[in-house]
């Protein structure tokens, strides 16, 4: 109890006079204000955790008639390219691959902490950071890295939403997430023979 | 010599004030609590370290793993005035009752022309009606695709009350990409391109630069 028991002070009680126990009105009011508390905790706790999380997603507008002049070019050396395939597995390459006589070296990597695709996208973001200011044609110095996203139709949410985490995360601005064309699943089906052969 | 006494005090403190305080709060807490609404279906969804809290009002698009959609809005008003225009235009007479149940109502995913069966039955069954997805389509404009017209729908809806809904996409981690594709090209082809894409939270990975930025705050 919140409360010692106090001993009754030294009244005098006359001898023979029987007095009715007196009862104390005051309610231990302390259980109630445990419990009052608890369950303040508990809302507390309930209303944080049902507030779910997001993350947002900005896409390209998707109109068939904007004119070739208003779409923004992106320049070869900032350019790198994701393709999002079966198994959680992730192809990459630098540069626009528009040349079809030179096709990019294409990598394959995974999601994972080490050697993943975020070491990918730093080197990325670290070699445009170099070679921005450096002068060359086309280089300009407010120029940033720009990630192309393609999901191939066996990859899974999961991957897009890590890809775009990874975005987020190396503090890539521009990125956008694109259709797969047939040029890029050509270079997975490459990726994935001369890995075979390898092996 | 005079015996110096101290007065005896008690010790009991009175609760009463403390007591109150606790039961102020507590009724704050029960009233400002919002619980999760029911979910038709369960989604397991991807983890990010984004944080960004959901938005009030908001449209929210489940898609579970075999790529069913299922639609829900934060707004019992606008959903009183979405189900209006809705039975009017697609011609489903629905009576004020199935009305009701459509505002009170948690997620569902139906083609319109099980809507007003859906809707007759009580409350406690429409939890294990066989949903079958919001029907999307590869046209990806309102006029065919009904993912497309309940979206067009709720935003008119919810820009009358003065709440122009975002819209949020809560999607099973496993769900396959082509079926995602449907759901964000629909939203595309209407002309959002802004959305938000419902995560669990995960820590940042340390050494990024956004482990960087983050704690310099």
């Amino acid at each position: 109890m919140a409360e010692i028991q106090e001993k009754s002070g030294g009244g005098k009680q006359r001898p023979g006079v029987k007095k009715g126990k007196k009862l104390s009105t005051r309610i231990d009011l302390t259980p109630m204000v445990d419990l009052g508390f608890l369950l303040i905790t508990f809302f507390i706790f309930t209303t944080t955790m049902s507030k779910p999380k997001t993350m947002e997603i900005n896409m390209p507008v998707d109109k068939p008639d904007i004119e070739e002049k208003d779409k923004n070019k992106v320049k070869d050396y900032t350019a790198m390219t994701v393709l999002l395939s079966k198994q959680n597995r992730v192809y990459y390459y630098t540069g626009l691959a528009d040349d079809p006589m030179n096709p990019p070296k294409v990598e394959v990597t995974y999601f994972q902490s080490k050697n993943g695709i975020r070491d990918a996208i730093i080197a990325l973001k670290k070699r445009v950071y170099e070679e921005r200011g450096n002068g060359m044609p086309g280089h300009n110095i407010k120029d940033e890295p720009v990630i192309l996203i393609k999901p191939d139709t066996t990859s899974q949410y999961d991957d897009i939403v890590n890809i775009l985490d990874e975005m987020n995360i190396n503090g890539i601005t521009t990125y956008a997430l694109v259709d797969i064309t047939d040029v890029d699943r050509d270079f997975i089906k490459k990726t994935e023979e001369a890995n075979l052969g390898a092996q | 010599m005079s015996k110096h006494k101290l007065p005896r005090k008690s010790t009991h403190i009175d609760m009463t004030a403390m007591c109150d305080v606790a039961f102020l709060l507590l009724t704050f807490f029960m009233l400002a609590t919002k619980f999760k609404p029911d979910e038709p279906v369960v989604v397991k969804t991807p983890s990010s370290t984004s944080d960004i809290i959901l938005p009030d009002n908001s449209i929210l698009l489940t898609v579970d793993a075999k790529g069913q959609v299922f639609f829900d809005y934060d707004n019992k008003k606008a959903k009183k005035a979405l189900i209006n225009t809705v039975s009017q235009e697609k011609g489903l007479n629905l009576t004020e009752e199935e009305k009701a149940a459509f505002v009170n109502g948690a997620s569902f995913g139906l083609p319109f022309n099980q809507m007003k069966q859906y809707l007759s039955i009580p409350p406690m069954e429409q939890k294990s009606y066989a949903f079958t997805g919001i029907p999307v389509d590869t046209s990806y404009v309102a006029a065919t695709n009904e993912l497309g017209y309940w979206i067009q729908a709720a935003r008119t809806a919810g820009q009358d009350e003065g709440h122009p809904p975002r819209i949020c996409i809560k999607c099973d981690a496993s769900t396959v990409y082509p079926k995602v594709k449907d759901v964000i090209k629909t939203l595309t082809k209407n002309n959002i391109d802004r959305f938000n894409l419902l995560t669990s939270l995960e820590a940042v990975p340390e050494g990024t630069d956004l482990f960087k930025e983050r704690s310099k705050q």
